[in-house]
């Protein structure tokens, strides 16, 4: 902890970070994101291994990219989105210093798309084990049985947004939900209204998504609505052979053509 | 005048059956998966034991996620219109968290300020409210910072505090609650010398709220609110959870043929809220949505109803995706 909190240092000192992005101690004791612009703030950053939350989404805010250089405390979920962001032109290359932090407290400077990316491929997959189960158990079911899985989840939305808002990818000026001239999608929690929203989500982050769990984590009634999103990714993964967030140079999948692409989804 | 009674584990369960049979639905919090709902109940085993809040609030047993307040047909040289009906039926919100309980006051204020809101009176004249004294808290809860406690009466009808022995004691506090006594009387005994006071949870206020209020005005410029909103990732989890938030916005679901008008839950969390028909959002940037959720609850509605828009429950906190704790924020902004 006392190398990351004095690395975070130092580089606030030297003006080669203006701010640094890590985590804190939080109600209960639980790890929160942290933003430290002071050496005094640097005493707050914390490391173990219940620091699981992707940070990456904070990298597109303006209030963030307005204060200068940012320096990141990286898990592989951050360092993924980090590369994804990357690859999707919202960050320059190498606009962002991510600080990989080893089980023995060592701190690694990843200062190049490149060192991330060597840095990610060393890293085991991005699902836990009982998302895998989850995901395999899912597989298993029939499209009917799918449906009633889905729609018995899908009831207790609120609409609150906390899973787009907490998806690094997530980051559209005006999310299409947001639109009302016209309007495309229904705004109330509705079956309706939760089931578009979910499916155009899912859609959107097909072949762009890190796998991170970020929204079902953020899902304030447990909604694993994560599973929804790593399934479109993984489809993408099994059609078109690329993951994302393991390259900063990644054309996306759904939207570019490639005359061997298959073309086994027309019927 | 408060009567106070006391109630057996047993009884207890006979006075649901005896709910039962006057039609009231029950209403009390259930749990699965790991998560506390509001669902009906027939039986105490049905109620989650030793929860400590709902995730959602009970506010959506008066202020639905989702409300139709009318529908419409247009027809050739004319248009059908019918006001919906709110379906209502006698409910007993069993279980509530005494902040829960109080939370209905505030949406009242809100329902009832300048026009009396046909959905929400119908629901609550239905409604009778059983509150639970809480003996544990978290780290999020403070209840007692904004004139609750963890005994409060305030917003119930019949408040239940768990003895040692297994009872409950009772205090019947209203004329609806008179009235479930009254299905049952024969249930309920003599309380004699119970001290209720030590059988609750031990909360201390972190901050004044009152002084709170005075200083907010002050501090509307301040960098404060920036700072604290860094975090924030803008969603409306806080607000949808909260037992006190009744923003809503209305929304039209039309086709050329027919349509209906529904109110939904809304957030000042979101970047669309206050969004301008021009364009122009006078919230643009997130600091400022924070410090409007701040300003409502605590500066605004104060000045007007005389109270907090907050109970202290600490549900937002909870339900925050990023733990933006509502008690460490205001106790800051107390110190600034």
């Amino acid at each position: 902890m006392e190398v990351l909190r004095n690395k975070a240092q130092d580089l606030l000192a030297q003006g080669q970070a203006q701010i640094v992005i890590g985590y804190e101690a939080g109600t209960g004791g639980i790890r929160r994101p942290s933003f430290a612009r002071t050496a005094a703030d640097t005493a707050r950053l914390v490391w173990d291994a219940d620091c699981i939350s992707n940070l990456a989404g904070y990298l597109t805010r303006p209030e963030i990219k307005r204060m200068g250089k940012t320096a990141i405390v990286a898990n592989a979920s951050t360092l993924r989105a980090l590369l994804q962001l990357t690859a999707e032109r919202q960050l320059a290359e190498d606009a962002v210093l991510a600080l990989a932090v080893a089980e023995d407290g060592t701190v690694t400077e990843l200062a190049t798309a490149q060192a991330v990316t060597d840095h990610v491929a060393a890293l085991p997959d991005a699902l836990s084990a009982a998302d895998r189960e989850q995901m395999n158990l899912l597989a298993s079911m029939s499209r009917e049985e799918r449906w009633v899985y889905w729609e018995k989840e899908l009831q207790r939305c609120i609409k609150c947004y906390a899973c787009r808002s907490s998806c690094p990818m997530c980051y559209c000026g005006t999310c299409t939900m947001d639109c009302n001239k016209p309007q495309w999608v229904p705004v109330p929690s509705h079956a309706l209204g939760n089931l578009e929203y979910h499916t155009v989500r899912a859609m959107h982050l097909a072949g762009r998504c890190v796998e991170c769990g970020e929204c079902g984590r953020a899902c304030p009634v447990g909604i694993p609505i994560h599973l929804l999103t790593c399934f479109a990714e993984e489809s993408v993964h099994q059609q078109f052979g690329q993951k994302a967030g393991a390259s900063a140079k990644l054309d996306y999948a759904l939207g570019t053509f490639r005359p061997d692409d298959k073309e086994s989804f027309i019927r | 005048m408060t009567t106070i009674l006391k109630i057996s584990a047993e009884s207890l369960e006979a006075l649901f059956a005896a709910l039962g049979d006057s039609g009231r639905r029950i209403l009390g919090p259930t749990e699965t998966d790991g998560r506390v709902d509001l669902g009906e109940v027939q039986t105490p085993a049905q109620v989650a034991d030793a929860h400590l809040q709902l995730t959602l609030s009970a506010k959506e047993a008066v202020f639905p996620r989702v409300e139709r307040l009318l529908s419409y047909k247009t027809m050739p040289g004319k248009v059908e219109l019918n006001d919906a009906e709110p379906d209502i039926q006698p409910t007993v919100l069993f279980g509530l968290r005494p902040c829960e309980a109080s939370g209905f006051g505030s949406l009242d204020s809100v329902f009832n300020w300048d026009s009396r809101d046909k959905f929400f009176n119908a629901r609550v004249e239905q409604m009778t409210v059983v509150g639970l004294s809480c003996t544990q808290a978290d780290d999020a809860c403070f209840c007692t910072s904004v004139g609750g406690g963890p005994g409060s009466t305030k917003g119930s009808d019949l408040l239940l505090t768990p003895l040692a022995d297994g009872h409950y004691l009772v205090e019947i506090l209203t004329a609806k609650g008179e009235e479930i006594q009254a299905l049952a009387p024969h249930l309920f005994q003599p309380a004699v010398n119970e001290d209720k006071e030590a059988l609750l949870a031990k909360l201390e206020p972190h901050f004044d709220r009152e002084a709170l209020t005075a200083k907010l005005p002050g501090l509307f410029t301040s960098e404060l609110w920036a700072e604290q909103s860094l975090r924030c990732v803008g969603c409306g989890a806080c607000a949808f959870v909260c037992p006190t938030c009744a923003c809503f916005d209305i929304q039209e679901e039309a086709d050329t043929k027919e349509g209906q008008r529904l109110r939904c839950w809304d957030s000042c969390g979101l970047r669309q809220f206050t969004l301008h028909a021009s364009g122009h959002n006078p919230r643009s940037a997130q600091a400022e949505r924070w410090r409007q959720r701040i300003y409502h609850k605590f500066s605004y509605f104060p000045q007007r109803f005389g109270e907090a828009m907050c109970v202290g429950c600490g549900k937002c906190t909870r339900a925050c995706p990023v733990d933006m704790n509502l008690k460490e924020h205001l106790t800051q902004a107390c110190g600034t």
